[in-house]
């Protein structure tokens, strides 16, 4: 095991470089001003050079290969990271976004030297708008939160609009990711929890209780966080458009549904898709994401630009806020995280439509087989009288209770046998949880032994409790001070004695 | 079926172990009436050699042979290595490192990609990255407004000379808070004129100021930065982070620096690819640490004292604080940043330098090259880094259309940013044009020029 934790400041040399990537060495190294720079005047000048590290190409290559072994992937490692959707991102769709022509375009490129990307673009809104029965598509937002973004913005916009500026309020489930509450609170509204029902579902008599004059919107994920599907969609809806507010879909959960069900007949007004969970693009250690919003005819006026529509000859253009004159604006400086964009479309041309319909279908399969088999030896499911979607929620409140072991241990020694862990603690409500995701791109000899791990790990909670508690002991570090790290914060390496 | 492993055997047992008859019963919760009918524009499934043959065909229409556009995008070269090793799986496929201790090699990186950011902007402290230079820009501002505990004013004074994309963006972000943008205006050299922000009764909270600006012009960076800090206004730089290997770094502003500085990180070896991904950077003064939005990674030690990396402050972020947390933005653009972070290991000081040097040299040649043409003049004076605005004798817009239809990217055409300069190009040379490049250029813009004024 790689346990080398230098950083490349560390392997860094006075006067080492590099050479084949510098363009012309400078003839005077020393002398960051050369001649050629005197038209710059001394004062906009950089006094002395950045504390780059100095190190040879080897060393760089050498050095993040081996940092990369010391990460867990897809490509590596069953990742059953509930609501983050960690399927097989196809490796032939990096190539699609690297076919000559597409990473030398320059986003300000005139349309006429574009029509491949745009019509590649154009044809990503059209299908999405088809998977989620909604009637028009901007695929500009740049991650799940910033689609979020973009959707509680065109609600206030359709608010404004009519002359409806008192509302201030979005209603949220308890149990929903933690980038709604923050997002409405950036669209200027307050937020209002709606609880849930012991099992599972929006407590609609809450909910009645909680609409009125106020209220601009309910924000809510369908399939929950909790792993079920709200069986009364249909009331929640109604309950909302009858007070005058509006149903935003979050899409992280649409993996479970893809196929089999449109948010828009739902009754929802306004979603987001998470590209990098339904659509197979890679996350990359934190992102990027991508996030296109969907919206019915009420919101289609408020959309973000750019957009891409048609020309008269046939061609297609970008539609910018000349076109979309009540547009909420523009979310990034050129077109949001393009390249995703043309992953996510060489995927669904490689699903197409029949692959599209099995996707929700075996991603549900997977996820209640795991279930199923947790269950039959004796794993607590949250939600047990329920149909599980993509996901489930189990809780080791029991076994935290009895032998002393917390979902993080359990989550810990995971990583002993090869696994990513499911994400714990979430949703909130659920004491001691793990929210687990299989996908449908696993196996079944991959499930059965991951429930094998499990089983295996809980009988050493009982036998050897010590060895859960201590996890991980195989990988590069133990577990971590977060204490120190946050109190005592080191975050940017300085050279000794600075 | 495309990326579904089940066999037809497997799937009966897991239905038994379910206790279900059909896959189709498993959706049973759900009312019935809620159920999708076909798909409609969907296509039928595709090979992955058709999907790479369909791909490729509209890839190739887009096709151009030279690059003379900057804007916020640049054409620089990528050294082989970066792009090699950012896509190998362990960093394309992996999430968020919630779990550190299978995260390290993700969490080292952006560890030392904060280092670097803080090496290059002179200041305390960079976040893991946010979504672009743009996005950047408006939770710089944000922050900023929650940062300035002197100056309780919702207004921001950005200069004119900021991208106009990023302006639009920042009104796009912040409209819904209660902030108000205000604009200093340009001069007629197309910078702004710190004696102008004394006309300012009240001051603002923050000032947004850009070097080198839009036009490539280098801005009175001392005199504006002296002047907020002398009025309680927090300083927040927009910077290309190519030219703070020449130019001065934000943290070394005026008498006390800059306070935030932002920008995108694309040209550190991400390739222009329509615009994105790139990363957005933000870094700023210790102090403000609280407020930064996005991922933070810290140095730490696991349980025997070994070094490791973490996520850290969380308490910030809106998995832990929701509604009242710094900004909802949930991811950072770790893959691009992994990127970034090869790309200055491999250039270090002296390469970023060279690059830097050799952007601002095919510059100053292109332009004295292009002015030799007739009626062609430089539109503005003052020094400059990397970019350039000429005028012309003519509207320039269907003049960089003629230079592209001989696949050439001209510049960019003004007129929808600045109606008064629509008769100009932004352009803008990297280290990868030659001298047989930028004569191409010049001949072809003489060319198009001629006949231009052949039809008029």
């Amino acid at each position: 095991m790689n346990r080398d934790t230098r950083t490349i400041f560390e392997l860094s040399r006075p006067g080492r470089m590099a050479t084949a990537q510098v363009p012309k060495v400078p003839k005077a190294p020393k002398a960051p001003a050369a001649v050629e720079m005197a038209d710059i005047p001394v004062n906009l000048r950089r006094p002395s050079r950045p504390g780059l590290p100095e190190v040879s190409e080897l060393q760089v290559v050498r050095h993040y290969t081996n940092l990369s072994r010391k990460n867990f992937s897809i490509e590596n490692q069953f990742y059953p990271l509930g609501s983050c959707t960690m399927k097989y991102n196809p490796r032939g769709t990096h190539h699609a976004a690297a076919q000559p022509g597409f990473p030398g375009r320059h986003p300000l490129a005139p349309a006429a030297h574009s029509q491949g990307f745009l019509e590649c673009l154009f044809d990503l809104q059209e299908i999405l708008k088809d998977v989620t029965g909604m009637t028009g598509v901007s695929l500009t937002p740049m991650a799940g939160a910033q689609g979020e973004f973009a959707g509680v913005a065109m609600i206030r916009a359709y608010h404004e609009a009519r002359g409806d500026a008192a509302r201030s309020e979005i209603l949220i489930p308890n149990a929903a990711h933690g980038t709604n509450p923050a997002t409405a609170v950036m669209c200027g509204y307050g937020v209002r929890e709606v609880p849930l029902t012991p099992d599972g579902d929006v407590d609609l008599d809450a909910l009645k209780a909680s609409v009125g004059p106020q209220t601009a919107g309910l924000m809510m994920t369908n399939p929950s966080t909790c792993g079920v599907f709200d069986r009364r969609i249909e009331g929640i809806a109604a309950t909302v458009h009858d007070a005058g507010g509006l149903l935003y879909y979050d899409g992280a959960n649409l993996n479970a549904i893809l196929g089999k069900v449109k948010p828009g007949d739902m009754g929802f007004d306004v979603l987001h898709m998470n590209l990098h969970k339904t659509f197979a693009t890679p996350h990359g250690g934190g992102g990027p994401g991508s996030g296109p919003v969907g919206v019915n005819d009420k919101l289609a006026p408020y959309l973000p630009v750019p957009m891409v529509g048609r020309d008269d000859a046939g061609g297609f253009r970008w539609l910018t806020q000349q076109d979309v004159p009540g547009s909420i604006g523009r979310l990034s400086a050129f077109m949001g995280n393009a390249g995703i964009l043309l992953r996510a479309f060489a995927y669904a041309l490689m699903l197409g439509r029949e692959g599209m319909h099995r996707v929700g279908e075996f991603a549900t399969l997977n996820a209640n087989y795991m279930a199923a088999r947790l269950a039959e030896h004796g794993f607590a499911l949250a939600y047990p009288q329920r149909r599980a979607s993509h996901e489930f929620v189990i809780t080791f409140a029991e076994q935290a209770k009895t032998l002393g072991v917390s979902a993080m241990d359990i989550a810990k020694r995971l990583l002993d046998y090869g696994f990513h862990s499911p994400t714990t603690y979430f949703p909130l409500l659920v004491p001691e949880c793990f929210l687990i995701e299989p996908t449908e791109t696993e196996t079944k000899e991959e499930l059965d032994a991951f429930i094998e791990a499990l089983v295996a790990i809980l009988r050493e909670a009982e036998s050897d409790p010590e060895l859960v508690l201590s996890a991980p002991q195989s990988l590069p570090v133990k577990r971590l001070d977060d204490v120190k790290a946050a109190r005592e914060l080191d975050l940017a390496y300085r050279p000794p004695g600075e | 079926m495309p990326f579904i492993p089940h066999t037809a055997a497997e799937v009966d047992a897991m239905l038994d172990a379910i206790g279900a008859e059909s896959i189709e019963q498993l959706f049973d919760e759900i009312p019935s009436q809620l159920r999708a009918g076909e798909l409609r524009t969907v296509p039928e499934a595709r090979s992955e050699m058709a999907m790479l043959r369909l791909m490729g065909e509209r890839a190739r229409k887009d096709q151009l042979q030279l690059c003379f556009l900057g804007a916020g995008c640049y054409d620089h070269h990528i050294p082989s290595a970066v792009w090699d090793i950012t896509q190998r799986g362990e960093f394309l496929t992996a999430y968020t490192p919630y779990q550190a201790e299978a995260s390290q090699g993700t969490l080292q990186v952006i560890y030392e990609y904060q280092s670097m950011m803080t090496a290059l902007t002179a200041l305390d402290v960079s976040n893991a990255s946010v979504y672009d230079g743009a996005s950047g820009l408006a939770e710089a501002v944000l922050m900023a407004v929650r940062a300035n505990r002197k100056n309780k004013s919702r207004r921001v004074l950005m200069a004119e000379t900021v991208h106009p994309l990023y302006r639009q963006t920042v009104a796009t972000i912040v409209r819904n808070q209660g902030i108000a943008l205000d604009s200093l205006p340009m001069t007629a050299s197309g910078v702004v004129d710190p004696a102008a922000l004394n006309g300012h009764a009240e001051p603002p909270v923050a000032l947004v100021v850009q070097q080198p600006n839009f036009f490539g012009l280098l801005e009175q960076v001392d005199e504006l930065t002296d002047w907020a800090a002398a009025h309680d206004v927090l300083v927040i730089a927009v910077v290309n982070p190519t030219s703070l290997a020449i130019l001065k770094p934000p943290g070394q502003w005026g008498e006390g620096g800059a306070d935030i500085a932002c920008g995108d990180g694309q040209p550190l070896g991400i390739p222009m690819a329509s615009g994105g991904p790139s990363f957005g950077f933000i870094c700023c003064r210790q102090a403000f640490v609280r407020q930064l939005p996005g991922r933070i990674i810290g140095r730490t030690e696991d349980l025997d004292g070994r070094t490791g990396f973490t996520l850290t402050l969380q308490a910030r972020e809106q998995h832990i604080r929701r509604a009242k947390a710094t900004s909802n933005i949930c991811t950072n653009q770790g893959l691009l940043v992994t990127a970034g972070t090869i790309y200055l290991s491999l250039l270090g000081p002296a390469g970023l330098e060279g690059v830097a040097g050799q952007c601002h040299r095919r510059t100053a040649q292109l332009a004295s090259a292009a002015v030799t043409l007739p009626g062609v003049t430089e539109r503005f004076a003052g020094p400059f880094f990397h970019e350039r605005v000429l005028a012309l004798p003519c509207e320039a817009e269907p003049v960089a259309e003629k230079l592209a239809a001989r696949g050439i990217l001209a510049g960019l055409p003004l007129g929808d940013y600045f109606p008064e300069l629509s008769r100009c190009l932004l352009v803008c040379g990297t280290e990868k044009h030659s001298d047989e490049d930028i004569e191409r250029y010049v001949t072809e813009l003489g060319a198009a020029l001629s006949s231009t004024e052949a039809v008029a």
